[in-house]
């Protein structure tokens, strides 16, 4: 298969599978007055536990033995979150700790 | 129409600049990884996922296959399940525009459609649509401007993915401060650790995701049991 054809097909399954997860509750539930309720109480808790574990997914590629593999992304997670609960404010928080981990990774932890 | 497009995009704005910042970041990725700003242009079109395509990125550049590509994709955005279930009745009432609904449903789009309260005089559904579009228009626009940079520029874009785990960060950031209860967000936590050093790093979501729906399935049996105790 040509590299292109088979990236078509990658970019293909993704959309696929992306807009398959946000149908499910429309396909499931959407004949019903009302979802059950373990699916409500599911949808609630959730969303917070799926960010910890997206914020954990991030890390696969750290090297856990190398000090200049870990400590730019500690330092910038460190950044975004004091930021963030200084000025709460997403694009400030998400800005300033991407370009403070640029500049590690590109200038101080080589 | 024009109110209801004035107010979509007043309420549109914090995501104007989210998604332009994001969708450049991901485009320079994409860049980097060889695709230009065409395919930037038709993953944003079609795929329309934040995490989903700088993961798709990976991916790509990886070489990966298609099944892992489809069990990556859907454990990523599994959490998408859970947001229409807000909107179920809503967006049925949507007519010709409901799959377009189902289809645009973003962590952001979600959190403004439920926060979105629409003045009397404007057409509710209309206003839902306006806030959608905008939104995907906004992300398109900033990937294309990502793939750009990175084509015509030089320019060092190495450590740019970081701005993904710093979204994660804030918004984990907003729910720990909205949550009543902390326990999910530890129940998720512990579960991913422990996920994470058991398994391949790159293929622990499912399993992290599975353990946390059954801990958090048996927490709340036992802490109905003690509700029921207690009376």
């Amino acid at each position: 298969m040509s590299p292109i054809l088979f990236a078509i097909l990658t970019v293909a399954v993704t959309a696929a599978c992306t807009f398959a997860t946000r149908l499910v509750p429309f396909v499931l539930f959407g004949t019903r007055d009302k979802p059950p309720a373990i699916v409500r109480y599911l949808g609630e808790v959730l969303p917070p536990a799926v960010m910890a574990i997206l914020i954990i997914y991030c890390l696969k590629d750290v090297d856990f033995s190398s000090a200049n593999s870990i400590l730019p992304q500690v330092i910038s997670a460190a950044v975004v979150v004091l930021l963030h609960l200084w000025k709460r404010n997403n694009l400030l928080s998400i800005g300033a700790g991407t370009v403070c981990y640029m500049l590690l990774v590109q200038f101080v932890f080589i | 129409m024009k109110e209801e497009m004035s107010f979509a995009f007043r309420r549109t704005v914090p995501v104007l600049f989210g998604y332009l910042f994001l969708g450049t970041a991901f485009g320079l990725m994409l860049q980097s990884a060889g695709y230009n700003f065409i395919w930037a242009i038709f993953i944003s079109m079609f795929v329309y996922t934040g995490s989903g395509q700088f993961a798709l990125v990976g991916l790509l550049s990886g070489g990966a296959g298609l099944f892992t590509t489809a069990v990556m994709q859907l454990s990523i955005n599994s959490r998408h399940m859970f947001y229409g279930l807000s909107f179920i009745e809503k967006f049925k009432r949507m007519g010709k525009l409901y799959p377009y609904m189902i289809f645009s449903l973003t962590d952001e789009t979600y959190s403004l459609l439920c926060s979105t309260a629409v003045p009397g005089n404007a057409d509710e559904k209309k206003v839902f649509f306006l806030i959608a579009l905008f939104d995907q228009i906004y992300w398109i626009a900033g990937s294309a401007l990502g793939a750009l940079i990175g084509q015509l520029i030089p320019f060092n874009s190495s450590g740019v993915e970081f701005a993904m785990t710093a979204l994660f960060i804030v918004i984990f950031v907003e729910q720990w401060i909205a949550a009543k209860n902390h326990m999910p967000a530890i129940v998720g936590a512990v579960c991913g650790i422990i996920c994470f050093l058991i398994f391949d790093p790159s293929n622990f979501i499912l399993p992290a995701l599975v353990t946390t729906v059954a801990v958090l399935t048996m927490y709340r049996q036992l802490s109905f049991k003690r509700k029921g105790a207690a009376k």
